[in-house]
């Protein structure tokens, strides 16, 4: 198939940026979005032209690097996957597509379509871990009893890879889905009870700092989630958030 | 104040506060419809009692302000999240029209409210706290002059289609507004589909019921 390609282009993180116009032609159905991004990019490297730089690495849906927001939506128009996992299948020949990096202040563009998410990582930090000696005495895990409902809610929420797709879908760029799925995957363990109150406070605040927007509860990053995270998370994350506020 | 989600807590809980008082005033403007003696009996204690006048109408007052003074809070703190935003951005494939638009429906409901005030709540500052006149008579009508009132606004037709106007734009705002201030209070569980479910008919229902009331006196009058 043969398409049109309108590509956000940024030479670096202080340039303007824009969208450029690109062609392509042959591209087999059968490609993933990456493979038909590489094609391009060999086209441009032939003519002695800059190839588009985007993030991409496992390419196989885990390890949430790739970023594109494609004809207004994160990773494209099918649900519960990762650019990687979108196929040119999707789109029909003569197509128009819209290329661009996912868009907040708090992921800083790099270059083309790769954007900072390190902010993310900085949220972790504050909080989205549990003190456990690994020294080689460490105990059992099952020794401590949990409910199967919650080692299935913990598992869901864990299943989050951190892709940033709910903060590039959100009109207010609100980071509450990471955030919340995050301070779910302890807070519903027993492990994760004991910096329970740091946790979901420090996290919080990070993210507030870090100038992600307010969660309007529109419910677009759970539709847009390559990994189905439920909004049910951010109103366990606001009730945590309660009860850790009353605590002090 | 600073936390995003004490700042969503205080959205959603005065929008709560908000959606029960609407409820009330719904309640006594539907008696209207039926009964213009119950309708001006219970305008007349709403409009006359000390706990009513001095205590739950500035609580009602403060609970406006903060709602409006938050959401717009909230709305530029979201738009400066964002400040260089896509080319193409297709909203619509994944939330509601209604969701995405809780500002301008507020708007729309802000400007609602100075008309109502202008309408209503000014002419009865007026009479009560300016000229003192605390009977709820007035001249050339027997019994109270509330009913009388009321149908004479409701007589303008432009009165009546900026109602309905805004009550449409209401409808858009509570139907994302009441679930949506159970999530933000962290109350998703098993209710949350009966939650749902009874705040589809409130949004619809408690609006349309003021659009009904607005256009019976318009035809009635």
């Amino acid at each position: 198939m043969n398409l049109t390609l309108k590509i956000w282009r940024q030479k670096g993180p202080q340039d303007k940026g824009g969208i450029v116009d690109y062609k392509v032609s042959d591209i087999s159905e059968h490609m993933s979005f990456l493979e038909m991004m590489d094609v391009l990019n060999e086209q441009l490297v032939n003519k002695g032209e800059e190839p588009v730089a985007f993030d991409h690495d496992c390419r196989e849906g885990i390890c949430g690097m790739c970023s594109m927001y494609i004809n207004g939506e994160a990773h494209g128009p099918n649900r519960g996957i990762t650019t990687c996992q979108l196929h040119m299948r999707t789109f029909k020949n003569g197509d128009t597509i819209y290329i661009e990096p996912f868009r907040a202040n708090a992921f800083p563009v790099i270059k083309d379509l790769v954007v900072d998410r390190s902010s993310f990582d900085r949220i972790q930090q504050a909080g989205g871990y549990i003190s456990v000696n690994t020294s080689g005495n460490t105990q059992d895990a099952n020794s401590l009893p949990i409910s199967k409902e919650n080692a299935d809610l913990a598992m869901d929420a864990a299943a989050c890879i951190g892709c940033g797709a709910c903060v590039a879908t959100c009109k207010n760029a609100s980071a509450m889905l990471f955030v919340s799925a995050k301070v779910s995957q302890f807070s519903l363990l027993p492990q994760g009870q004991v910096e329970a109150t740091d946790r979901v406070m420090g996290m919080v605040k990070q993210m507030d700092e870090e100038g992600f927007g307010n969660c309007t509860n529109t419910g677009a990053c759970e539709v847009e989630c390559p990994k189905g995270i439920s909004l049910d998370n951010i109103a366990r994350m606001n009730r945590e958030y309660f009860s850790a506020s009353a605590k002090g | 104040m600073k936390s995003s989600i004490v700042k969503k807590y205080v959205m959603a809980l005065s929008g709560l506060f908000l959606m029960l008082f609407l409820f009330q005033h719904f309640c006594i403007n539907a008696t209207s419809l039926f009964s213009s003696d119950l309708f001006n009996n219970i305008s007349h204690f709403m409009g006359t009692n000390p706990l009513v006048q001095f205590a739950i109408q500035p609580i009602l007052i403060i609970g406006v302000v903060v709602h409006f003074i938050m959401g717009f809070v909230l709305e530029l703190d979201n738009k400066n999240a964002r400040k260089i935003g896509y080319a193409m951005n297709n909203g619509a494939a994944n939330s509601t029209w209604a969701s995405r638009n809780m500002i301008w429906s507020g708007l729309v409901i802000l400007a609602f409210i100075a008309l109502h005030f202008v309408d209503f709540w000014f002419p009865e500052i007026n009479t009560k706290f300016i000229q003192g006149d605390w009977s709820g008579a007035i001249e050339g009508v027997e019994g109270y002059r509330y009913f009388t009132e009321l149908q004479h606004k409701f007589a303008n037709p432009l009165r009546v289609g900026a109602y309905i106007v805004a009550f449409a734009l209401l409808i858009m705002h509570l139907l994302h507004g009441f679930s949506s201030a159970f999530q933000s209070l962290g109350a998703n569980n098993k209710y949350t589909r009966a939650i749902k479910g009874f705040g589809k008919v409130y949004a619809i229902g408690v609006p349309v019921g003021f659009i009904v009331i607005a256009l019976f006196h318009y035809f009635n009058h």
